[in-house]
C-alpha cells in the first residue's frame, strides 16, 4: 500500500474526496435525474422551484437533470484522449528511449516540432480541417497530448536501461520486447503515474474549451461545458445555470489536480512544470 | 578581445535558433496546410454550406484557386504568406465579394489582441516576482501554503469557468463591471478602460498562478545556493540577499517561466476573447474555424505559430545575455 501514501497527505485527501465525488455525480447522476435531460418542462430561464430545484434552461429544460446527465461526456471523452495519447506516445517514448539511434533523433525532432505550438492552436487548426465531431475532438487532443508524453517516456526508459538489472537481462540474452514488457515498463510505470493526472486535467480543460467554443459535443447534448456556452446570454435569468456546471467542472479539474500534486510531491518530482 | 568573444557566441547562438526556427515554421506550414487540406471534402463546398449551388461553387474554387494540385496550391498559399499576402477569406468569397483579404480582416484583431495580451504581461511580471520571491522565502510556512494551495486550485481552472464566474460576480452580482468587451470596428480598446478589466483579469488569474509557481521553485532553489549563503555570511541585510543576489540568480529560470506564459497566453487569449466578445485575433479564429473558412484559419494559425516561435528566441537570447556563463554553453 506505499503507493497510495499520498492519500494521507491532506492535498492527497482533499483532492481525492473531491474527485470521488464529481465521478459518482457523474457515472450515477443519471439514475438519479427527475426529468429528461432534453426535454423542456416550462418556462425557460426561470429561477429554482419545486419541480426544477436549480431552475429552468434557456429552452426551458431541468438544468438538475442536465448537471446529472453531463458529466459522463467530458470524463469519457478526456480519459479516452487521454488513454490514446499515453498508448501513441508510450510506444514512441519506449522505442525511441531504448533505440538511443537515428530512430531516436527523427522522432524526437518531430516531438520537438509538434511541442512547439501552443495547444488549443493545434485543435482549432484540425477541428477547421476535419470538421466538428466527436472522433475529431478525441484524436485532436491525443494529438496535442502525445509528444509531451513520448517525450516523458523517453527520458525514464533512457535513464531505466542504464540501470543494473536492465544489463543485466540483455548479457542474458533475452529479447528486446520481454526487456521492456518485464524490466523497463514496470520501472517506468510509478513517475508515469503522477504525470497521469496532470495530463487527465489538461484533456479535460482542452475538452471542455473545445465544448464549450461549440467545437466539440453539439446541442441538444447536456454536458458541463456546453451548458455554460449556452445559459451564459441568459445569466441574469437563472445565473444556477451556469453557476453549477462551473463549480463542478473546476472541482473535478481541482480533484485531479490535487490528487496529481500529492503523487508528484510523494515520487519527489517537481510539480506541474508539464502542465498546459 | 572580451567582447569581441561575447559578440561572436551571441550572434552564433542567434543566427543557430533562427535557423532552426525557420525549419520548424516550415515543418509548421506543411502541418498546417495538410491537416486542412489533405483530408476529404473541399473549402468551397464547406463554406458555402446550404448555398453551394453548381455555378456559386465553381466560383468559389476558380477565385480560391481550388483547381490546382496541392503542392502548388501549398506553395502559393506559402509565397504569399510570405511576402505579405494573406490571401483571400474563403467566407469573404463564399459571401459574394470580389476579394476578401484576410489581413484587412484580421489587422484590427491582431492590435486588439496585442493591448488585451500587453496588460496582463505588464500585471503579471511583478505580481509574480513578488508573491512568487514571498512564499520562496518563507517555505513550510502559512504564506506559503497558501500561495502554493490557491495557485494551484487557479492554474486547474479553464479560463471559461473563471471568466463566468467572474462575469456573475462582478456583472450579475455586484453590477458593477460589463459581461462583454464589446470592441466596436475602428475603436480603441483603451477608450472603454472598463470592459478590459473582466478579460484582463481572467487571463491573468491562470497564468499568474502557473508563473508564481516557477518563480517560487526557481527562487527556493536560488536562495539554497552557496553564492547566496555566502552574501549572508558577509553580513548584508536579508532584504538585500533575497532581492540582489536571490533573485539576480533565479533570472535566468525567471525569463523562462515569463517566455513559456507569454506562449501560454496565445492559447488562454483565444478562450478569454470568446468568452467576453472581445473583437481580437484569437475570436476571429474560432470564427473562422466555426464556419470553417480554410484560408483564414491557416494564414491565422501561421502568424500565431511566428510570433510563438520568435518569443521563444527572443527569451533564450535575452537568458544569454543575462547569465553569462550560458554564453558559452549555448555555442
Amino acid at each position: 500500500m506505499r503507493a497510495l501514501r499520498f492519500a494521507r497527505t491532506p492535498t492527497g485527501a482533499i483532492g481525492l474526496g473531491i474527485l470521488a465525488l464529481i465521478l459518482l455525480v457523474a457515472l450515477a447522476g443519471p439514475l438519479f435525474a427527475p426529468h429528461s435531460p432534453t426535454k423542456s418542462i416550462g418556462i425557460p430561464g426561470t429561477g429554482p422551484s419545486a419541480d426544477a430545484v436549480l431552475g429552468t434552461d434557456f429552452l426551458g429544460r431541468d438544468v438538475f437533470s442536465r448537471l446529472l446527465w453531463g458529466g459522463r461526456s467530458v470524463l469519457g471523452l478526456a480519459g479516452l484522449a487521454t488513454v490514446i495519447a499515453y498508448l501513441a506516445g508510450g510506444i514512441v517514448g519506449l522505442v525511441a528511449g531504448y533505440a538511443r539511434n537515428v530512430l531516436d533523433g527523427l522522432l524526437m525532432r518531430f516531438v520537438d516540432v509538434l511541442l512547439a505550438f501552443p495547444p488549443l492552436l493545434v485543435l482549432l487548426v484540425v477541428i477547421a480541417g476535419a470538421g466538428t465531431s466527436l472522433p475529431v475532438l478525441v484524436v485532436s487532443v491525443a494529438l496535442v497530448q502525445f509528444p509531451g508524453i513520448a517525450r516523458l517516456v523517453r527520458s525514464l526508459t533512457l535513464e531505466a536501461s542504464g540501470r543494473g538489472y536492465v544489463e543485466a537481462a540483455v548479457i542474458r540474452g533475452e529479447s528486446t520486447a520481454a526487456i521492456l514488457r518485464r524490466e523497463i515498463i514496470p520501472s517506468i510505470a510509478g513517475p508515469l503515474s503522477a504525470d497521469l493526472g496532470l495530463r487527465m486535467t489538461f484533456s479535460i480543460l482542452l475538452i471542455a474549451g473545445a465544448n464549450f467554443l461549440s467545437l466539440g459535443l453539439q446541442p441538444p447534448a447536456a454536458d458541463w461545458a456546453l451548458m455554460i456556452a449556452e445559459n451564459r446570454d441568459f445569466l441574469e435569468l437563472n445565473p444556477w445555470a451556469v453557476a453549477v456546471p462551473a463549480a463542478l467542472i473546476a472541482a473535478l479539474t481541482i480533484g485531479l489536480s490535487f490528487t496529481g500534486d500529492a503523487i508528484a510531491r510523494m515520487l519527489g518530482r517537481s510539480d506541474v512544470k508539464g502542465l498546459r | 578581445m572580451m567582447s569581441a568573444v561575447k559578440r561572436t557566441g551571441t550572434t552564433a547562438f542567434l543566427v543557430r535558433r533562427g535557423l532552426a526556427g525557420v525549419v520548424t515554421l516550415l515543418v509548421a506550414s506543411v502541418l498546417i496546410f495538410a491537416a486542412t487540406e489533405i483530408l476529404p471534402g473541399d473549402i468551397a463546398s464547406a463554406v458555402l454550406g446550404r448555398n453551394a449551388t453548381p455555378e456559386a461553387l465553381a466560383e468559389v474554387r476558380a477565385q480560391l484557386g481550388l483547381d490546382a494540385s496541392l503542392p502548388s496550391r501549398y506553395l502559393d498559399w506559402l509565397g504569399g504568406f510570405v511576402t505579405g499576402d494573406l490571401g483571400d477569406s474563403a467566407a469573404g468569397l463564399a459571401a459574394g465579394a470580389d476579394s476578401a483579404p484576410i489581413w484587412e480582416q484580421i489587422s484590427e484583431p491582431i492590435r486588439n489582441t496585442l493591448i488585451l495580451a500587453g496588460i496582463t504581461i505588464a500585471l503579471l511580471v511583478p505580481l509574480s516576482i513578488v508573491l512568487g520571491v514571498l512564499a520562496a522565502t518563507r517555505v513550510g510556512r502559512t504564506v506559503d501554503h497558501a500561495v502554493s494551495t490557491l495557485t494551484l486550485v487557479a492554474i486547474s481552472l479553464p479560463e471559461f469557468v473563471i471568466g463566468s464566474l467572474l462575469v456573475l460576480v462582478f456583472f450579475v452580482q455586484l453590477d458593477v463591471l460589463p459581461p462583454v468587451a464589446l470592441v466596436r470596428p475602428g475603436e480603441n480598446p483603451l477608450a472603454q478602460p472598463r470592459e478590459l478589466v473582466l478579460p484582463a483579469l481572467t487571463l491573468l488569474a491562470t497564468s499568474l498562478a502557473w508563473t508564481t509557481r516557477l518563480v517560487r521553485a526557481a527562487m527556493v532553489e536560488a536562495l539554497a545556493s552557496e553564492h547566496v549563503e555566502q552574501a549572508r555570511l558577509n553580513g548584508f541585510s536579508e532584504r538585500r540577499v533575497v532581492w540582489r543576489y536571490g533573485l539576480r540568480n533565479a533570472l535566468a529560470p525567471t525569463v523562462q517561466v515569463f517566455a513559456q506564459a507569454v506562449q501560454y497566453l496565445v492559447g488562454g487569449v483565444i478562450l478569454t476573447e470568446v468568452i467576453f466578445s472581445y473583437n481580437g485575433l484569437g475570436k476571429e479564429l474560432v470564427d473562422a474555424v466555426v464556419v470553417r473558412d480554410v484560408r483564414a484559419v491557416q494564414s491565422m494559425a501561421m502568424l500565431i505559430a511566428v510570433a510563438y516561435i520568435v518569443i521563444n528566441i527572443l527569451a533564450d537570447l535575452l537568458v544569454v545575455l543575462l547569465v553569462p556563463r550560458l554564453r558559452t554553453a549555448a555555442s
